[in-house]
């Protein structure tokens, strides 16, 4: 059976409660429990394999091999234990949810939430591939966030999430560095290579930077300390989130990471230290102040994260034994710790609160869940029979085996014992406190109801399986704990007999902290007002500062960096451009690239200088506005000398016609925007601006040398050669573009489209003439349509036209094409607009701009389309030569159909631009649409 | 002539970027319009400089590198759109903001 599917059914399963918004939580659960019970189906049925000792399963899809990622899942031992749990405990959560959830309508959020949840968890625990595991590993973070900000009203409940979020999705993020760096020094990112390669990887230069990344994920998301302070902040999420990802699954994902990962990176001295001493201070913090909190939800998560710090510390020491210990402990807290946080869940539900000053003698209201949780809080005080019991004389027995270094061994005994003391203390309080302790004090709600029978089903099974494992450790053990330390091992041992561990020494360390603890209780009333006088230090309030000092420090970054000012962003672009480049072209020692120069005629020395004055006149004149577009028009029309000097007629004629365009438009424009621009640069900001655009000048100029003066390599070989035999035309420039190179002009005319459609959606709604000052009207002819140029327009139209026509005919063989012929036709038909004005021109002329382009765009794109109907690739031409009577010898391609469209797109464009922003100027604004 | 062209070139350019930092939008685009010219020869220039020798075949003897002029040829049409393109934007900002100033919300000529 594939293993993506026990991935796969929850993930999917998701999408139903989501379908299934406002129905009643029984349903919801109902159907949430489909697929996760197919998934702890599927997951039983590997047991026996694996009880029995059977190898890792692995299966794999390739996904993008060049990357090393490949959707691969491996079911092992280790794997199959976690998921086992995340499943079962899911299911029963599901159940849970069902009666606390019951009359709330919006539960659909949280199944589907949860079954997200379940499937990223399974995810992280099944993967073989260490980058794909990672992607399930910040899923888990992210639902994380999502459900404790489930109350996404609760100010608290968002601050939480987000607190949560930084921290282990920074955590994430260092992990992501870490697992590169160690799939990197693995070769490979398959976890079976990764385990092989644990001596390359020890003795790896970056081990200890691979080390420190990959543990501060799992430290962050295993809350240890310091980084343990988003767990108790994250009680704000409604209980079943808390049992089940802020206690029994999630908060785990960082041990078991360290599990996994223990034979490829474990063993070493750093390794010892980093993840003993964290988990040593994480036991004592949490401990400690599990013992003082108020808050039921608060002491367990507390608690919680004093459990995950012993499991920590297990692994840390790295024995053979104490990694089974670690393992056997972290099923055992799920299965104690879930139960506890159900029963604050009713009990907060019942009584209004989650304050143990108020809520005491529940015993009187909920006897049978006082029966459950009794058993729980024995198994978390590690009372003897229960699972708790074993698991904490495992780790005093494992405590004592520490031999180096000096310290520890001395150090650490003592450290876990008056943990354990403490852990016995805050497991009576909660018990003691909650259900016992004299009578209930000003309860919000009154009086408190016991959850029906039915609702502490989910409780029970939990406090069977507890007491199950407590009765049968043994069994427990070589059937399921076993199988996964063998797989974290990478070794095959035989089961260790559980109940005969230990000895004499453990048992009495843990008699001493029972009884240490049971007195610590007894006089917690005078303990807890010493603790009240102690200096208050709340971590969340550094963790806030430390936020609001982030964001502020980025947020002023960012303003100075981005200040709204054009002319700031470009100077920095500029100036970057300079900065770069220069130092690229720094290492140029000859500028000149040894190609003999061509001789300079006086002519084009004289055409030369005229442009750079024109430039230059541009620049000095730019305060007018009128005469600086004058001398814009003079340098354009020398750029077209430009080319025709160099030999590319068709750019001459194209950059002709559109220098007329691009004129008469900015005039259309200058008509409208004020005609001075206002002198008010300081010098100082002239002076810079001058010195960049004189740098790029000078660099433009050296670089554009020494690519001139260069001997060329070029393809255009290919083009001339086949030029005529391939496309059927002699103006190579023209078979470039409609036929070699036809793609790249469908796509600019598209382009061109739907730049003439932009122009046309912003002209739409624009009104220019209401809010046009009326600056000094005498720059403008008296009479706006003067007589002489209309009658001369009239008359130049159909020439203009005609001679469009033979542009565009003979485009294929010589100078012209439907590029050059719609430009032709454009100032043809620009020019009836100038002279006879927008609306004598408009009643005479057929405006179906936009058609216009469309059918340009769409006539170009059948024609490529047409060449599949003869199984060629898109935009194949053909050719032929046809003989016309009359006409005599006519060469036809299929290219020229081609070129229509780019005509047809070319005249729409540039007339449905001029016609709109011509629009624009007349007295009656917008108007009409044209076009 | 190669000197002189790139000098030519360096002239359009440094005019261009200079025009380009100033703080009005009609400025700007009598800046962007002189740089284009100077990509746009630029580009051409990538082909040498040839004289008398159009990419026509069967006309001279040699002829010019034919793919610099058709990528220029379009890139001069495009050009032109994209003119016009900000040409109108610097209307609507002008009516939308009432004034003309690049940002479009400081009178003042220049800003840090």
């Amino acid at each position: 059976m594939p293993l993506a599917l026990i991935i796969l059914l929850p993930l999917t399963g998701a999408c139903l409660p989501a379908l299934m918004r406002g129905q009643s939580s029984r349903l919801l659960a109902a159907v949430a429990a489909i697929p996760a019970t197919l998934t702890l189906l599927i997951l039983l049925s590997w047991l026996p394999h694996m009880a029995a000792g059977g190898e890792a399963v692995v299966q794999r899809l390739a996904w993008l091999p060049s990357l090393g990622l490949d959707i691969a899942f491996r079911l092992d031992g280790l794997g199959l234990l976690f998921a086992l749990l995340i499943t079962a405990i899911g299911c029963l959560i599901l159940l849970y949810a069902r009666y606390y959830f019951e009359g709330s309508a919006t539960s659909a959020r949280f199944f589907t939430l949860i079954l997200l949840f379940m499937a990223a968890m399974l995810g992280i625990v099944l993967s073989e591939n260490l980058l794909f595991m990672l992607v399930f590993w910040e899923l888990t973070s992210l639902v994380s966030f999502l459900l404790i900000g489930y109350h996404t009203h609760d100010h608290a409940a968002r601050l939480g999430a987000r607190m949560s979020l930084v921290i282990t999705g920074g955590g994430g993020l260092a992990l992501l560095a870490g697992v590169v760096l160690l799939g990197e020094a693995a070769g490979s990112y398959e976890l079976s290579a990764v385990l092989a390669a644990g001596e390359r990887l020890r003795d790896h230069e970056h081990y200890a930077l691979m080390l420190n990344l990959i543990l501060l994920g799992a430290f962050t998301k295993s809350a240890q300390f310091p980084f343990h302070l988003w767990l108790p902040h994250a009680m704000t999420a409604p209980t079943p989130v808390s049992a089940y990802l802020h206690s029994a699954t999630m908060v785990k994902a960082g041990l078991f990471l360290v599990a996994r990962l223990h034979p490829a990176l474990g063993d070493t001295a750093p390794w010892f230290h980093l993840v003993t001493l964290t988990g040593m201070l994480t036991l004592m913090v949490g401990a400690f102040v599990a013992m003082f909190m108020h808050d039921m939800k608060g002491l367990l998560a507390y608690s919680t994260v004093s459990h995950l710090g012993l499991v920590m510390l297990l692994l840390g020491l790295g024995t053979p034994m104490a990694v089974a210990a670690a393992l056997f402990h972290l099923v055992c807290h799920a299965l104690f710790k879930a139960p506890l946080f159900m029963m604050a869940g009713y009990v907060d539900r019942a009584t209004g609160t989650r304050d143990m000053r108020r809520i005491n003698g529940m015993w009187r209201f909920m006897p049978a869940l006082m029966g459950l949780s009794a058993v729980s809080a024995a198994a978390m005080a590690g009372l003897p029979l229960m699972s708790g019991y074993l698991s904490k004389k495992m780790l005093f027995a494992e405590s004592l085996q520490v031999t180096a270094p000096d310290w520890a061994v001395v150090v650490i005994p003592l450290w876990v014992t008056l943990a354990a003391l403490f852990s016995v203390a805050y497991s009576i309080r909660i018990f003691h406190n909650v259900f016992f302790n004299g009578r209930p004090i000003d309860l919000p709600v009154w009086p408190p109801t016991s959850p029906r029978a039915a609702a502490l089903s989910p409780i029970a099974l939990l406090t069977l399986a507890t007491l199950l494992v407590g009765l049968a450790p043994q069994a427990f053990y070589a059937g399921l704990v076993h199988p996964a330390f063998a797989a974290a091992r990478q070794a095959m041992v035989t089961p260790y007999d559980i109940a005969a561990l230990g000895g004499r020494v453990p048992m009495l360390m843990s008699l001493f902290a029972l009884a240490g603890g049971v007195l610590f209780y007894h006089w917690r009333d005078p303990l807890f007002r010493l603790h009240a006088r102690l200096p208050q230090v709340d971590a969340k309030e550094i963790f806030d500062w430390l936020m609001r000092r982030t964001i502020a420090l980025s947020q002023r970054r960012v303003f100075q960096l981005e200040n709204g000012s054009l002319q700031r962003y470009l100077t920095f672009i500029m100036a970057t451009v300079v900065v770069l480049v220069g130092l690229a072209l720094g290492g140029v020692t000859h500028w000149h690239g040894g190609a003999a120069l061509s001789p300079l005629d006086p002519l084009t020395l004289l055409a030369a200088v005229l442009l750079c004055l024109s430039a230059i006149g541009v620049v000095v004149f730019h305060h007018h506005r009128l005469p600086a577009l004058l001398l814009l028009g003079v340098s354009g029309l020398f750029v077209t000398v430009t080319f025709a000097r160099f030999s590319a007629p068709d750019l001459a004629l194209t950059q002709l016609m559109v220098e007329v365009m691009a004129v008469v438009i900015m005039m259309l424009a200058l008509s409208f925007l004020p005609q001075t621009s206002p002198r008010g640069s300081t010098r100082l900001r002239m002076g810079r601006d001058l010195a960049i655009a004189g740098l790029m000048g000078v660099g433009v100029a050296a670089f554009s040398f020494a690519i001139l003066t260069r001997p060329q390599q070029t393809i255009a070989d290919f083009f001339l050669a086949n030029s005529v035999p391939g496309g059927g035309g002699s103006n190579v420039v023209n078979v470039i573009l409609v036929d070699f190179r036809g793609f790249d002009t469908l796509g600019e005319i598209t382009v061109l489209g739907i730049a003439a459609l932009a122009v046309f959606a912003f002209t739409r709604d624009l009104h220019l003439k209401e809010r046009v000052v009326e600056t000094n009207p005498a720059h403008w002819v008296a009479e706006p349509y003067p007589i002489m140029l209309r009658t001369v327009a009239r008359l130049v139209l159909p020439i203009a036209l005609l001679v469009s026509a033979y542009i565009f005919l003979r485009g294929h063989n010589l100078p012209g094409g439907g590029f050059i012929a719609g430009l032709i036709t454009a100032v043809a038909l620009t020019l009836q607009y100038m002279a006879g004005g927008l609306v004598w021109a408009q009643a005479r002329m057929l405006t179906a701009f936009r058609p216009l382009i469309g059918a340009g765009v769409l006539i170009a794109t059948a024609t490529g389309l047409g060449s599949w109907l003869f199984g060629f690739p898109f935009l194949t031409s053909a050719h032929g030569h046809l003989h016309l009577p009359l006409v005599g010898e006519v060469e036809l391609a299929t290219a020229m159909l081609f070129d229509l469209g780019v005509y047809a797109t070319v005249v729409g464009a540039t007339l449905l631009i001029l016609a709109n922003l011509g629009k624009l100027m007349t007295v009656a604004g917008p108007g009409e649409e044209i076009g | 002539m190669e000197l002189l062209y790139a000098l030519t070139l360096g002239v359009l350019t440094t005019c261009g970027v200079y025009l380009l930092l100033r703080a009005r939008t009609f400025t700007v685009i009598l800046g962007l319009t002189l740089l284009s010219h100077a990509v746009n020869l630029y580009l051409f220039a990538s082909g040498r400089l040839v004289a008398g020798a159009p990419a026509i075949v069967g006309l001279a003897e040699r002829a010019a590198d034919p793919l610099p002029q058709a990528l220029v040829l379009t890139a001069i049409v495009i050009g032109f759109a994209m003119t016009a393109f900000v040409v109108v934007l610097a209307l609507k900002a002008a009516v939308e903001l009432r004034n003309d100033h690049v940002d479009g919300e400081n009178p003042d000529e220049d800003r840090a």
